[in-house]
């Protein structure tokens, strides 16, 4: 994919020729790489495994994309690339503002703290200030129809409470760049409803979102562009509908 | 489109220990959260806290003070005692802690970037809060026995104090950083920590060590848990002593105006050094774990 060498001014991420290896090292006791070494250090230790290969990539303020793929692409590992999780091994990454992962909701989460004390931890993980957390946490609370039980211990919660405090929290920590990883959805029906129109109110406020989801008839729906990735290369870069068509052609049995 | 005059920013770049600086907030949270959870379910709480070194603290002195009879030789055994053993109870708990701090919150380093070093560095506060107990119990057992400190006693206590926090830190970092990738890491630190006890002058007096040492003593009293030990009895032991005791007992020379200000050196290199090693290592954190 072409991509311009120089950035605009508008633009909220930019990669340039990223490249991600993984190293898979089969072992690492001592026994082993002894004897490793006195067979005359046939076969290798580690497995290499090219996750991503020279991905240039502008993402503009305000826009909506949305990075399908099929699983093994590189779609998370570009995620984590962009939230600072992860270095390159090579290429460059940049964004501008702040940027929050919707990635896996609830990582912070400690059972046996109050939904309070979760509300706090989590909400400063994502990058909340105190005062942040203070004005918003009526409306996180709300939210997340949590009510009374927000002073009691996580580890009570059913899995579906659990799942809407953490996006509640999530939503509100109002950056100017979402990423958000296979969580648009989460709870029951009138929850799942409650997400993406959440979800569509951030990008009609001008967030940039950043979306990798499995769900194609919703990420047509909330995004606007589609970029594919193919073993770890960008294949095609365009509107999200001709994108999902594309990736479901190439899914199709042969 | 809002117009953000934001600059550009490489995701993940950061700057040590100053970030734990600007994230004080989180490490307020993490701190609290390590305490609140410690004693979770239990009905004395934190009072714990106090039990566990009296506990320790008991059998020392029973079993060394009055079955070995090393009352007799040395007076107030049971403070000297106590003020060696809060200070390595510290150096303790903020190692090992921090050692596995990275590897135990591995779910949180594999999905968010925070900077890294916020949890190490929380160990180590937790840490200091409970050994804030540990010391009521020494400042009140002193108390008992006649402890009339100067200020310049407290004020080196309070210094041998922030040097024990910062040699924790540093080998806290250097230890959790390498714990990633070889989880030797722990049993390595293990076994330090089983030293440190014998290697400070804390169940026995530092002429000791000197009578045995010779021209090499210098490499013992290099070490800063040595110093700072040194430093404790001096400002909770010493000042128990009555004037017939006082002149029996004879101080490493040299303490405040030399040794306090070297291993506040130590420390701190140990410090640059475990930093050093704990960001190139960092980097990898995310697909090591």
């Amino acid at each position: 994919m072409p991509v311009a060498e120089t950035v605009a001014d508008n633009v909220a991420i930019t990669c340039r020729n990223l490249r991600k290896v993984f190293v898979l090292r089969n072992t690492r006791s001592m026994k082993e790489s002894i004897v490793w070494l006195a067979k005359g250090r046939k076969g290798d230790l580690s497995k290499r495994f090219d996750a991503l290969k020279d991905i240039s990539l502008d993402v503009a303020q305000g826009e909506t994309v949305a990075l399908l793929g099929l699983n093994g692409s590189g779609k998370s590992t570009l995620l984590k690339l962009i939230s600072g999780v992860l270095q390159p091994d090579a290429g460059t990454v940049r964004t501008r503002g702040r940027v929050a992962g919707l990635i896996e909701v609830g990582a912070g989460f400690h059972h046996d703290l109050s939904g309070r004390d979760n509300v706090y931890l989590n909400g400063a993980i994502l990058g909340m200030t105190e005062k942040q957390i203070d004005t918003m946490f009526d409306s996180i609370v709300e939210f997340s129809e949590i009510g009374e039980f927000i002073d009691t211990e996580v580890k009570f919660y059913s899995s579906g409470m659990y799942l809407k405090l953490a996006f509640s929290i999530a939503v509100h920590t109002d950056p100017e760049v979402f990423l958000i990883d296979e969580i648009l959805a989460v709870g029951d029906e009138p929850f799942q409803r409650k997400c993406i129109k959440k979800i569509k109110e951030l990008a009609a406020a001008g967030k940039t979102l950043f979306v990798v989801s499995h769900d194609l008839d919703l990420v047509s729906t909330v995004c606007e562009r589609g970029v594919l990735l193919e073993h770890g290369k960008v294949v095609m870069d365009g509107e999200v509908h001709a994108v999902v068509k594309e990736l479901r052609r190439r899914s199709e049995p042969a | 489109m809002p117009a953000v005059k934001s600059e550009l920013t490489t995701p993940g770049a950061g700057r040590g220990l100053l970030d734990v600086y600007s994230n004080r907030f989180l490490l307020k949270l993490l701190v609290r959260k390590e305490i609140k959870v410690r004693y979770r379910g239990s009905v004395l709480g934190l009072l714990w806290s106090y039990v566990k070194p009296l506990m320790q603290f008991m059998i020392y002195f029973v079993a060394l003070g009055i079955f070995l009879n090393l009352q007799k030789a040395t007076p107030n055994y049971a403070i000297y005692l106590f003020s060696g053993i809060v200070l390595v109870n510290f150096f303790t708990e903020t190692l090992g802690n921090a050692t596995r701090s990275i590897v135990d919150n591995r779910d949180l380093i594999r999905k968010i970037y925070l900077p890294r070093e916020l949890f190490p560095v929380s160990t180590v506060w937790v840490s200091a809060a409970h050994f804030l107990p540990q010391v009521v119990i020494l400042v009140g057992a002193s108390l008992i026995v006649g402890w009339q400190p100067s200020i310049y006693q407290l004020l080196a206590a309070v210094a041998a104090f922030i040097i024990v926090a910062i040699l924790g830190m540093g080998l806290g970092l250097l230890f959790g950083a390498v714990n990633v990738y070889f989880r030797d890491s722990e049993n390595i630190v293990d076994m330090i920590l089983m030293v440190v006890t014998w290697a400070s002058p804390v169940l026995y007096l530092w002429t000791m060590a000197r009578d045995a040492l010779g021209s090499w003593f210098f490499l013992y009293q290099a070490n800063p848990m040595t110093v700072a030990v040194e430093i404790f009895h001096w400002a909770f032991w010493y000042p128990t002593l009555g004037a017939d005791q006082i002149g029996l007992v004879e101080l490493p020379p040299n303490l405040i105006a030399l040794w306090l200000p070297v291993s506040l050196l130590v420390s701190l290199a140990v410090l640059f050094a475990g930093q050093l090693v704990f960001r190139r290592l960092a980097v990898h954190f995310a697909q090591e774990l």
